[in-house]
Protein backbone atom coordinates (compact mmCIF):
# COMPACT_ATOMS: atom_id res chain seq x y z
CA UNK A 1 0.00 0.00 0.00
CA UNK A 2 2.93 2.59 -0.63
CA UNK A 3 1.23 5.86 -0.83
CA UNK A 4 4.83 7.41 -2.06
CA UNK A 5 3.99 10.38 -4.67
CA UNK A 6 7.42 9.81 -6.70
CA UNK A 7 8.85 13.28 -7.91
CA UNK A 8 12.18 13.42 -9.44
CA UNK A 9 11.84 16.72 -10.18
CA UNK A 10 12.38 17.52 -7.12
CA UNK A 11 16.16 18.19 -7.04
CA UNK A 12 15.19 21.08 -9.39
CA UNK A 13 12.74 22.71 -7.09
CA UNK A 14 13.86 26.06 -4.96
CA UNK A 15 14.66 25.97 -1.27
CA UNK A 16 11.89 27.74 0.42
CA UNK A 17 12.49 31.18 1.39
CA UNK A 18 15.66 31.29 0.04
CA UNK A 19 17.27 31.94 -3.71
CA UNK A 20 18.86 28.41 -4.06
CA UNK A 21 17.92 25.45 -5.30
CA UNK A 22 18.44 22.09 -4.42
CA UNK A 23 20.62 20.72 -7.17
CA UNK A 24 22.88 23.75 -6.27
CA UNK A 25 23.53 22.24 -2.77
CA UNK A 26 24.18 19.09 -4.61
CA UNK A 27 26.22 20.99 -6.52
CA UNK A 28 28.53 22.24 -3.85
CA UNK A 29 28.54 18.85 -2.27
CA UNK A 30 29.73 16.94 -4.79
CA UNK A 31 32.97 20.08 -5.45
CA UNK A 32 33.60 19.65 -1.92
CA UNK A 33 33.71 15.59 -2.21
CA UNK A 34 36.31 15.80 -5.12
CA UNK A 35 38.47 18.36 -3.77
CA UNK A 36 38.46 16.69 -0.48
CA UNK A 37 39.29 13.49 -2.19
CA UNK A 38 42.14 14.64 -4.30
CA UNK A 39 43.68 16.50 -2.05
CA UNK A 40 43.51 14.04 0.32
CA UNK A 41 44.85 11.46 -2.18
CA UNK A 42 47.76 13.90 -2.48
CA UNK A 43 48.64 13.41 0.92
CA UNK A 44 47.73 9.50 0.62
CA UNK A 45 50.19 8.84 -2.24
CA UNK A 46 52.88 11.02 -1.44
CA UNK A 47 53.56 10.03 2.27
CA UNK A 48 52.33 6.24 1.72
CA UNK A 49 54.64 6.03 -0.81
CA UNK A 50 57.47 7.13 1.82
CA UNK A 51 55.94 5.14 4.83
CA UNK A 52 55.54 1.79 2.19
CA UNK A 53 59.51 2.30 1.29
CA UNK A 54 60.61 2.82 4.89
CA UNK A 55 58.75 -0.74 5.82
CA UNK A 56 60.92 -2.06 2.94
CA UNK A 57 64.72 -0.82 4.14
CA UNK A 58 67.29 -2.56 5.67
CA UNK A 59 67.08 -0.20 8.13
CA UNK A 60 65.41 -1.84 11.47
CA UNK A 61 64.85 1.34 13.10
CA UNK A 62 63.07 3.15 9.92
CA UNK A 63 61.11 0.09 8.69
CA UNK A 64 59.67 0.30 12.65
CA UNK A 65 58.64 3.63 12.01
CA UNK A 66 57.17 2.57 8.72
CA UNK A 67 55.26 -0.75 10.41
CA UNK A 68 53.70 1.89 13.50
CA UNK A 69 52.44 4.10 11.75
CA UNK A 70 50.77 1.83 9.01
CA UNK A 71 49.22 -0.44 12.10
CA UNK A 72 48.15 2.59 13.81
CA UNK A 73 46.51 4.13 10.99
CA UNK A 74 45.23 1.11 9.76
CA UNK A 75 43.64 -0.16 13.28
CA UNK A 76 41.48 2.91 14.06
CA UNK A 77 38.32 3.38 12.17
CA UNK A 78 38.30 6.41 9.79
CA UNK A 79 34.95 8.43 11.27
CA UNK A 80 37.18 8.09 14.92
CA UNK A 81 40.31 9.41 13.54
CA UNK A 82 38.27 12.52 11.87
CA UNK A 83 36.85 12.95 15.68
CA UNK A 84 39.88 12.83 17.02
CA UNK A 85 41.72 15.22 14.69
CA UNK A 86 38.29 17.56 15.17
CA UNK A 87 37.37 17.56 18.67
CA UNK A 88 39.99 16.23 20.53
CA UNK A 89 42.93 17.43 19.12
CA UNK A 90 42.40 21.07 19.52
CA UNK A 91 41.55 20.34 23.65
CA UNK A 92 44.71 18.84 24.16
CA UNK A 93 47.02 21.47 22.72
CA UNK A 94 48.01 24.69 23.96
CA UNK A 95 44.43 27.03 24.61
CA UNK A 96 45.93 29.45 22.34
CA UNK A 97 46.47 27.17 19.66
CA UNK A 98 43.37 24.90 20.41
CA UNK A 99 41.94 28.56 19.43
CA UNK A 100 43.08 28.99 17.16
CA UNK A 101 42.63 25.46 15.37
CA UNK A 102 38.44 26.28 16.41
CA UNK A 103 37.78 29.40 15.56
CA UNK A 104 40.76 30.91 13.08
CA UNK A 105 42.54 28.02 11.11
CA UNK A 106 40.87 28.57 7.31
CA UNK A 107 38.48 26.03 6.05
CA UNK A 108 38.38 23.85 9.74
CA UNK A 109 36.64 20.91 8.25
CA UNK A 110 38.14 20.95 5.10
CA UNK A 111 41.63 20.85 6.26
CA UNK A 112 40.63 18.31 8.70
CA UNK A 113 38.46 16.27 6.40
CA UNK A 114 41.52 16.27 4.00
CA UNK A 115 44.41 16.14 6.56
CA UNK A 116 42.40 12.60 8.31
CA UNK A 117 41.67 10.96 5.11
CA UNK A 118 44.88 11.20 3.64
CA UNK A 119 46.88 10.00 6.75
CA UNK A 120 44.04 7.13 6.44
CA UNK A 121 44.45 6.27 3.34
CA UNK A 122 48.33 6.52 2.98
CA UNK A 123 48.76 3.64 5.58
CA UNK A 124 46.62 1.93 3.03
CA UNK A 125 48.89 2.73 0.21
CA UNK A 126 51.87 2.03 2.04
CA UNK A 127 51.28 -1.68 2.24
CA UNK A 128 50.63 -1.65 -1.45
CA UNK A 129 53.71 0.20 -2.58
CA UNK A 130 55.53 -2.04 -0.15
CA UNK A 131 53.67 -5.28 -1.89
CA UNK A 132 54.68 -4.02 -5.27
CA UNK A 133 58.41 -3.57 -3.86
CA UNK A 134 58.35 -7.34 -2.23
CA UNK A 135 56.67 -8.63 -5.56
CA UNK A 136 59.52 -7.91 -7.51
CA UNK A 137 62.39 -10.30 -8.21
CA UNK A 138 65.44 -9.85 -5.31
CA UNK A 139 67.81 -9.50 -8.04
CA UNK A 140 66.71 -6.21 -9.28
CA UNK A 141 67.64 -5.02 -6.22
CA UNK A 142 71.00 -6.55 -6.19
CA UNK A 143 71.28 -5.87 -10.19
CA UNK A 144 70.72 -1.94 -9.42
CA UNK A 145 73.45 -2.02 -6.66
CA UNK A 146 75.94 -4.20 -8.74
CA UNK A 147 75.76 -1.26 -11.35
CA UNK A 148 77.07 0.74 -8.86
CA UNK A 149 73.74 2.55 -7.90
CA UNK A 150 72.91 3.61 -4.63
CA UNK A 151 69.76 2.31 -2.31
CA UNK A 152 68.11 5.70 -3.36
CA UNK A 153 69.15 5.22 -6.78
CA UNK A 154 68.15 1.14 -6.90
CA UNK A 155 64.67 2.40 -5.73
CA UNK A 156 63.84 5.63 -8.22
CA UNK A 157 65.22 3.64 -11.17
CA UNK A 158 64.60 0.71 -10.42
CA UNK A 159 62.35 -0.49 -7.99
CA UNK A 160 59.60 2.23 -7.59
CA UNK A 161 59.04 2.00 -11.79
CA UNK A 162 58.16 -1.27 -11.91
CA UNK A 163 56.38 -1.63 -7.94
CA UNK A 164 53.70 1.06 -8.93
CA UNK A 165 52.81 -0.69 -11.94
CA UNK A 166 52.25 -3.46 -10.47
CA UNK A 167 50.29 -2.16 -7.45
CA UNK A 168 47.95 0.21 -10.29
CA UNK A 169 45.08 -2.03 -10.01
CA UNK A 170 44.50 -2.17 -5.84
CA UNK A 171 45.67 1.85 -5.99
CA UNK A 172 42.41 2.27 -8.78
CA UNK A 173 40.87 0.51 -5.66
CA UNK A 174 41.72 2.81 -3.27
CA UNK A 175 41.62 5.76 -5.39
CA UNK A 176 38.08 5.13 -5.66
CA UNK A 177 37.45 4.55 -1.98
CA UNK A 178 39.13 7.66 -0.84
CA UNK A 179 36.27 9.49 -2.90
CA UNK A 180 33.55 6.97 -1.38
CA UNK A 181 35.16 7.36 2.26
CA UNK A 182 35.10 11.21 2.12
CA UNK A 183 31.74 10.64 2.86
CA UNK A 184 32.40 11.05 6.39
CA UNK A 185 33.88 13.90 6.60
CA UNK A 186 29.99 14.92 7.48
CA UNK A 187 30.83 13.86 10.74
CA UNK A 188 32.83 16.98 11.24
CA UNK A 189 30.46 19.37 9.55
CA UNK A 190 32.01 19.60 6.15
CA UNK A 191 29.22 20.13 3.10
CA UNK A 192 29.91 17.57 1.19
CA UNK A 193 27.67 15.38 -1.19
CA UNK A 194 26.28 12.96 1.44
CA UNK A 195 25.94 16.12 4.26
CA UNK A 196 23.84 17.69 1.42
CA UNK A 197 21.85 14.66 1.13
CA UNK A 198 21.25 14.74 4.55
CA UNK A 199 20.33 17.85 4.77
CA UNK A 200 17.78 17.96 1.92
CA UNK A 201 16.33 14.75 3.68
CA UNK A 202 16.07 15.40 6.97
CA UNK A 203 13.80 17.93 8.48
CA UNK A 204 13.86 19.97 5.46
CA UNK A 205 11.40 20.32 2.91
CA UNK A 206 10.92 18.84 0.25
CA UNK A 207 9.47 15.30 1.47
CA UNK A 208 10.80 13.56 -0.97
CA UNK A 209 14.18 11.37 0.48
CA UNK A 210 14.13 8.77 -2.29
CA UNK A 211 14.80 10.41 -4.84
CA UNK A 212 17.46 12.62 -3.47
CA UNK A 213 19.34 9.50 -2.18
CA UNK A 214 19.38 8.12 -5.68
CA UNK A 215 20.58 10.59 -7.17
CA UNK A 216 23.28 10.86 -4.42
CA UNK A 217 23.94 7.41 -5.16
CA UNK A 218 24.50 7.67 -8.65
CA UNK A 219 26.78 11.11 -8.59
CA UNK A 220 28.69 8.78 -6.07
CA UNK A 221 28.45 6.00 -8.56
CA UNK A 222 29.67 8.20 -11.82
CA UNK A 223 32.81 9.60 -9.59
CA UNK A 224 33.79 6.51 -8.30
CA UNK A 225 33.66 4.78 -12.53
CA UNK A 226 35.08 7.62 -14.20
CA UNK A 227 38.34 7.44 -11.45
CA UNK A 228 37.61 3.66 -12.25
CA UNK A 229 38.50 4.20 -16.19
CA UNK A 230 41.26 6.98 -15.85
CA UNK A 231 43.48 4.77 -13.58
CA UNK A 232 42.64 1.68 -16.17
CA UNK A 233 43.73 4.39 -19.01
CA UNK A 234 46.85 5.09 -16.76
CA UNK A 235 47.41 1.15 -16.27
CA UNK A 236 47.49 0.68 -20.24
CA UNK A 237 49.30 3.61 -20.61
CA UNK A 238 52.47 2.50 -18.64
CA UNK A 239 52.21 -0.90 -19.69
CA UNK A 240 56.05 -2.69 -20.10
CA UNK A 241 55.33 -4.46 -23.44
CA UNK A 242 56.35 -8.07 -22.36
CA UNK A 243 56.35 -7.83 -18.55
CA UNK A 244 53.24 -6.57 -16.93
CA UNK A 245 50.53 -8.28 -18.85
CA UNK A 246 47.57 -5.81 -17.79
CA UNK A 247 45.36 -9.01 -17.06
CA UNK A 248 44.76 -9.72 -20.62
CA UNK B 1 31.78 -2.98 -21.17
CA UNK B 2 30.01 0.23 -21.16
CA UNK B 3 26.87 -1.50 -23.01
CA UNK B 4 26.96 -3.53 -20.12
CA UNK B 5 26.23 -0.45 -17.85
CA UNK B 6 23.90 1.28 -19.38
CA UNK B 7 21.73 -2.17 -19.51
CA UNK B 8 22.03 -2.46 -16.08
CA UNK B 9 21.23 1.35 -15.61
CA UNK B 10 18.17 1.13 -17.73
CA UNK B 11 17.24 -1.92 -15.64
CA UNK B 12 17.83 0.29 -12.11
CA UNK B 13 15.42 2.57 -13.90
CA UNK B 14 12.66 0.45 -14.72
CA UNK B 15 12.27 -0.93 -11.06
CA UNK B 16 11.68 2.61 -9.93
CA UNK B 17 9.68 3.62 -12.42
CA UNK B 18 7.28 0.50 -11.80
CA UNK B 19 6.75 1.06 -7.70
CA UNK B 20 6.07 4.68 -8.97
CA UNK B 21 2.35 3.16 -9.71
CA UNK B 22 1.01 3.82 -6.07
CA UNK B 23 -1.33 1.47 -5.42
CA UNK B 24 -4.50 2.73 -3.90
CA UNK B 25 -4.75 4.03 -0.40
CA UNK B 26 -6.52 1.55 1.68
CA UNK B 27 -7.75 2.43 5.22
CA UNK B 28 -5.20 1.76 7.83
CA UNK B 29 -8.04 0.61 10.39
CA UNK B 30 -8.41 -2.25 7.36
CA UNK B 31 -4.82 -3.01 7.14
CA UNK B 32 -4.88 -2.99 11.02
CA UNK B 33 -7.38 -5.57 11.34
CA UNK B 34 -6.58 -7.38 8.79
CA UNK B 35 -2.87 -8.25 10.17
CA UNK B 36 -3.95 -7.82 14.11
CA UNK B 37 -1.34 -5.80 14.53
CA UNK B 38 -0.32 -1.55 14.82
CA UNK B 39 2.88 -0.55 13.69
CA UNK B 40 4.17 2.49 15.76
CA UNK B 41 6.94 4.66 14.63
CA UNK B 42 9.72 6.12 16.93
CA UNK B 43 11.92 7.85 17.63
CA UNK B 44 15.57 6.81 19.73
CA UNK B 45 16.56 10.39 21.20
CA UNK B 46 13.83 12.97 20.57
CA UNK B 47 13.65 13.61 24.66
CA UNK B 48 10.83 13.97 25.91
CA UNK B 49 8.73 13.32 23.11
CA UNK B 50 10.15 9.91 22.25
CA UNK B 51 12.99 7.89 22.95
CA UNK B 52 14.73 5.08 24.43
CA UNK B 53 15.15 4.96 28.26
CA UNK B 54 17.48 2.63 29.94
CA UNK B 55 15.91 -0.82 29.02
CA UNK B 56 15.69 0.47 25.38
CA UNK B 57 11.80 0.89 25.41
CA UNK B 58 10.60 3.64 23.74
CA UNK B 59 9.30 6.19 26.00
CA UNK B 60 7.87 9.94 25.89
CA UNK B 61 5.49 12.20 25.54
CA UNK B 62 4.09 11.19 22.04
CA UNK B 63 4.51 7.76 22.93
CA UNK B 64 1.85 8.34 26.18
CA UNK B 65 0.05 10.11 23.40
CA UNK B 66 0.06 7.33 20.74
CA UNK B 67 -0.45 4.29 23.50
CA UNK B 68 -4.05 6.35 23.97
CA UNK B 69 -4.56 6.29 20.01
CA UNK B 70 -3.76 2.75 20.29
CA UNK B 71 -6.60 2.04 22.88
CA UNK B 72 -9.13 4.24 20.70
CA UNK B 73 -8.46 1.67 17.65
CA UNK B 74 -8.30 -1.13 19.66
CA UNK B 75 -12.04 -0.43 21.19
CA UNK B 76 -12.69 1.22 17.74
CA UNK B 77 -11.74 -1.86 15.77
CA UNK B 78 -13.27 -4.35 18.97
CA UNK B 79 -9.16 -6.08 19.09
CA UNK B 80 -8.36 -6.00 22.84
CA UNK B 81 -5.86 -8.06 21.81
CA UNK B 82 -4.26 -6.32 19.00
CA UNK B 83 -0.60 -6.39 19.29
CA UNK B 84 1.39 -2.92 19.43
CA UNK B 85 4.85 -3.20 16.85
CA UNK B 86 7.28 -0.39 17.89
CA UNK B 87 9.61 0.75 14.92
CA UNK B 88 12.18 3.00 15.22
CA UNK B 89 12.33 5.55 12.49
CA UNK B 90 14.67 8.84 11.97
CA UNK B 91 14.09 12.12 10.40
CA UNK B 92 15.17 10.97 6.69
CA UNK B 93 13.26 7.24 6.80
CA UNK B 94 9.94 8.05 8.87
CA UNK B 95 8.43 9.79 5.68
CA UNK B 96 9.12 6.90 3.26
CA UNK B 97 8.29 4.36 6.08
CA UNK B 98 4.74 5.92 6.61
CA UNK B 99 4.06 6.11 2.99
CA UNK B 100 5.27 2.19 2.10
CA UNK B 101 2.99 1.21 4.95
CA UNK B 102 5.77 0.10 7.52
CA UNK B 103 4.91 2.38 10.47
CA UNK B 104 0.84 3.44 10.75
CA UNK B 105 1.58 6.08 12.80
CA UNK B 106 4.49 8.26 13.82
CA UNK B 107 5.16 9.19 17.16
CA UNK B 108 8.13 11.80 17.28
CA UNK B 109 8.83 15.46 17.24
CA UNK B 110 7.89 16.04 13.86
CA UNK B 111 7.02 19.25 12.87
CA UNK B 112 3.95 20.15 10.43
CA UNK B 113 4.94 21.17 7.58
CA UNK B 114 2.87 22.54 4.52
CA UNK B 115 5.36 20.63 2.30
CA UNK B 116 5.27 17.44 4.18
CA UNK B 117 1.39 17.34 3.85
CA UNK B 118 1.70 16.36 0.02
CA UNK B 119 3.18 13.13 1.47
CA UNK B 120 1.36 12.44 4.75
CA UNK B 121 -1.25 13.94 7.04
CA UNK B 122 -1.10 14.89 10.77
CA UNK B 123 -3.16 14.69 13.52
CA UNK B 124 -4.31 17.37 15.50
CA UNK B 125 -0.61 19.33 16.78
CA UNK B 126 0.58 17.97 20.20
CA UNK B 127 3.14 20.44 20.85
CA UNK B 128 3.74 23.69 19.81
CA UNK B 129 7.97 24.32 19.41
CA UNK B 130 9.52 27.90 19.56
CA UNK B 131 12.90 27.85 17.95
CA UNK B 132 15.77 29.75 20.07
CA UNK B 133 19.08 29.51 20.52
CA UNK B 134 21.41 28.43 22.76
CA UNK B 135 24.55 30.21 23.83
CA UNK B 136 27.50 30.36 26.86
CA UNK B 137 26.01 31.95 29.91
CA UNK B 138 27.68 35.26 29.90
CA UNK B 139 28.20 36.04 26.58
CA UNK B 140 26.79 38.85 25.11
CA UNK B 141 24.10 37.49 22.94
CA UNK B 142 20.30 38.71 23.41
CA UNK B 143 18.96 38.60 19.94
CA UNK B 144 19.80 38.31 16.33
CA UNK B 145 21.55 41.14 15.65
CA UNK B 146 24.18 40.28 18.08
CA UNK B 147 24.71 37.15 16.03
CA UNK B 148 26.76 39.51 13.55
CA UNK B 149 30.33 37.83 12.72
CA UNK B 150 29.34 35.34 15.34
CA UNK B 151 29.82 31.85 14.32
CA UNK B 152 26.06 29.87 14.26
CA UNK B 153 25.79 26.10 14.40
CA UNK B 154 22.99 23.85 12.83
CA UNK B 155 22.23 20.01 12.47
CA UNK B 156 22.18 18.73 9.23
CA UNK B 157 18.98 18.57 7.80
CA UNK B 158 17.23 20.72 10.61
CA UNK B 159 14.51 23.43 9.90
CA UNK B 160 16.68 25.72 11.66
CA UNK B 161 19.77 26.19 9.12
CA UNK B 162 16.64 27.86 6.33
CA UNK B 163 16.16 30.15 9.90
CA UNK B 164 18.80 31.63 10.82
CA UNK B 165 19.22 31.64 6.16
CA UNK B 166 15.86 33.56 6.23
CA UNK B 167 16.93 36.20 9.38
CA UNK B 168 20.59 36.54 7.99
CA UNK B 169 19.20 38.26 5.40
CA UNK B 170 16.46 40.20 6.51
CA UNK B 171 18.72 41.64 9.07
CA UNK B 172 21.59 41.92 6.93
CA UNK B 173 23.31 40.77 9.38
CA UNK B 174 26.95 38.35 8.90
CA UNK B 175 26.46 35.19 10.60
CA UNK B 176 29.51 32.08 10.14
CA UNK B 177 27.63 29.17 9.77
CA UNK B 178 28.98 26.06 10.88
CA UNK B 179 27.70 22.07 10.54
CA UNK B 180 26.99 19.75 12.76
CA UNK B 181 26.06 15.84 12.05
CA UNK B 182 23.32 15.91 14.73
CA UNK B 183 22.36 17.89 18.17
CA UNK B 184 24.67 16.71 20.76
CA UNK B 185 27.69 17.31 18.28
CA UNK B 186 26.18 20.91 17.63
CA UNK B 187 25.66 21.27 21.62
CA UNK B 188 29.04 20.11 21.87
CA UNK B 189 30.32 22.57 19.21
CA UNK B 190 28.72 25.26 21.51
CA UNK B 191 30.37 24.29 24.70
CA UNK B 192 33.81 23.80 22.71
CA UNK B 193 33.86 27.23 21.86
CA UNK B 194 33.36 26.31 17.93
CA UNK B 195 30.19 28.14 18.00
CA UNK B 196 28.83 30.79 19.54
CA UNK B 197 25.43 29.75 18.79
CA UNK B 198 23.18 27.18 18.21
CA UNK B 199 19.43 27.65 17.18
CA UNK B 200 17.30 25.05 17.17
CA UNK B 201 13.64 24.16 19.49
CA UNK B 202 13.67 25.62 22.46
CA UNK B 203 12.72 22.03 24.36
CA UNK B 204 15.64 20.24 22.14
CA UNK B 205 18.05 22.81 23.77
CA UNK B 206 16.82 22.58 27.42
CA UNK B 207 16.90 18.58 26.89
CA UNK B 208 20.73 19.05 25.88
CA UNK B 209 21.26 21.77 28.67
CA UNK B 210 19.46 19.40 31.19
CA UNK B 211 21.88 16.33 30.07
CA UNK B 212 25.14 18.48 30.31
CA UNK B 213 28.18 18.77 32.82
CA UNK B 214 26.97 21.86 34.08
CA UNK B 215 23.92 22.98 33.38
CA UNK B 216 24.05 26.63 34.68
CA UNK B 217 26.79 27.24 31.86
CA UNK B 218 24.45 27.43 29.07
CA UNK B 219 21.00 30.23 28.78
CA UNK B 220 18.56 29.85 26.13
CA UNK B 221 18.22 33.37 24.59
CA UNK B 222 17.20 35.64 22.24
CA UNK B 223 13.36 35.46 20.45
CA UNK B 224 11.35 33.36 19.24
CA UNK B 225 12.32 32.69 15.77
CA UNK B 226 9.14 30.52 14.85
CA UNK B 227 7.01 28.43 16.86
CA UNK B 228 7.12 25.03 15.05
CA UNK B 229 3.02 22.41 15.10
CA UNK B 230 4.81 18.99 16.05
CA UNK B 231 2.02 16.70 15.19
CA UNK B 232 1.73 12.90 15.18
CA UNK B 233 2.03 11.49 11.50
CA UNK B 234 -0.43 9.09 9.84
CA UNK B 235 -0.98 8.37 6.08
CA UNK B 236 -2.45 10.84 3.45
CA UNK B 237 -6.34 10.67 2.54
CA UNK B 238 -7.70 8.48 5.39
CA UNK B 239 -10.44 10.04 6.71
CA UNK B 240 -11.34 7.18 8.97
CA UNK B 241 -7.85 6.35 10.87
CA UNK B 242 -7.06 10.46 10.91
CA UNK B 243 -10.71 10.37 12.89
CA UNK B 244 -9.78 8.14 15.50
CA UNK B 245 -6.36 10.44 16.10
CA UNK B 246 -7.75 13.73 16.00
CA UNK B 247 -10.79 12.34 18.33
CA UNK B 248 -8.40 11.04 20.92
CA UNK B 249 -6.23 13.57 20.98
CA UNK B 250 -9.01 16.13 21.13
CA UNK B 251 -10.63 14.12 23.66
CA UNK B 252 -7.42 14.35 25.78
CA UNK B 253 -7.08 18.17 25.22
CA UNK B 254 -10.71 18.72 26.09
CA UNK B 255 -10.60 16.54 29.05
CA UNK B 256 -7.45 18.42 30.76
CA UNK B 257 -5.43 15.17 30.46
CA UNK B 258 -2.70 16.41 28.61
CA UNK B 259 -1.84 18.63 31.09
CA UNK B 260 -0.90 15.53 33.04
CA UNK B 261 1.01 14.61 30.66
CA UNK B 262 2.80 18.11 30.32
CA UNK B 263 3.74 17.77 34.19
CA UNK B 264 4.68 14.27 33.47
CA UNK B 265 7.10 14.88 30.81
CA UNK B 266 8.14 18.63 31.01
CA UNK B 267 7.85 19.65 34.50
CA UNK B 268 8.84 16.55 36.58
CA UNK B 269 12.19 15.07 36.46
CA UNK B 270 12.50 12.22 33.84
CA UNK B 271 13.93 9.10 32.77
CA UNK B 272 17.01 7.77 32.19
CA UNK B 273 18.86 10.31 34.23
CA UNK B 274 15.95 11.90 36.23
CA UNK B 275 16.50 15.03 35.31
CA UNK B 276 14.11 17.77 34.86
CA UNK B 277 13.67 19.71 31.76
CA UNK B 278 11.50 22.53 33.74
CA UNK B 279 9.46 23.85 30.99
CA UNK B 280 6.47 25.84 31.61
CA UNK B 281 4.03 25.93 29.01
CA UNK B 282 4.44 28.03 26.52
CA UNK B 283 0.92 30.47 25.38
CA UNK B 284 1.23 29.04 21.92
CA UNK B 285 0.66 25.22 23.36
CA UNK B 286 -2.20 26.77 25.54
CA UNK B 287 -3.59 27.87 22.69
CA UNK B 288 -2.91 25.12 20.37
CA UNK B 289 -4.56 22.75 23.33
CA UNK B 290 -7.92 25.09 23.85
CA UNK B 291 -8.04 25.27 19.85
CA UNK B 292 -6.82 22.04 17.71
CA UNK B 293 -5.61 22.50 14.66
CA UNK B 294 -3.80 20.03 12.46
CA UNK B 295 -2.68 23.53 10.11
CA UNK B 296 0.87 23.46 8.58
CA UNK B 297 3.46 25.74 8.57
Amino acid sequence: MSTYQWDWGVVLQQVPESDEFYYQWLATGLGWTVATALSAWVIALLLGSLIGVLRTLPSKPLSFIGTAYVEIFRNIPLIVQLFIWYFVLPELLPTALGDWMKRDMPLPEFSTAVFGLGLFTAARVAEQVRTGILALPRGQKNAGLALGFTLGQTYRYVLLPMAYRIVIPPLTSEFMNIFKNSAVALAIGLTELTFQMKQITGDYAPANPIEVMTIVSALYLIVAFSVNRIMAFIEKKTRVPGYISGGK
Amino acid sequence: MFRKATLMMAAIGCAFSATAFAEDATSTLQKIKASGVINVGHRESSIPFSYLDDKQKPIGYSMDLCYKIVDAVKKELNMPGLKVNLVPVTSATRIPLMTNGTVDLECGSTSNLLERQKQVAFGVATYVAPVRMVVKAGTKIDSLDDLNGKAVVTTTGTTSDQLIRKNEKGMSIDVKNVYAKDHAESFLMVETGRADAFVMDEILLAGLIANSKNPKAFAIVGPTLRAEPYGIMLRKDDPTFKKVVDDTLKGVMKSGEINKLYQKWFLSPIPPKNINLNLPMSPELKNAIANPSDKGV
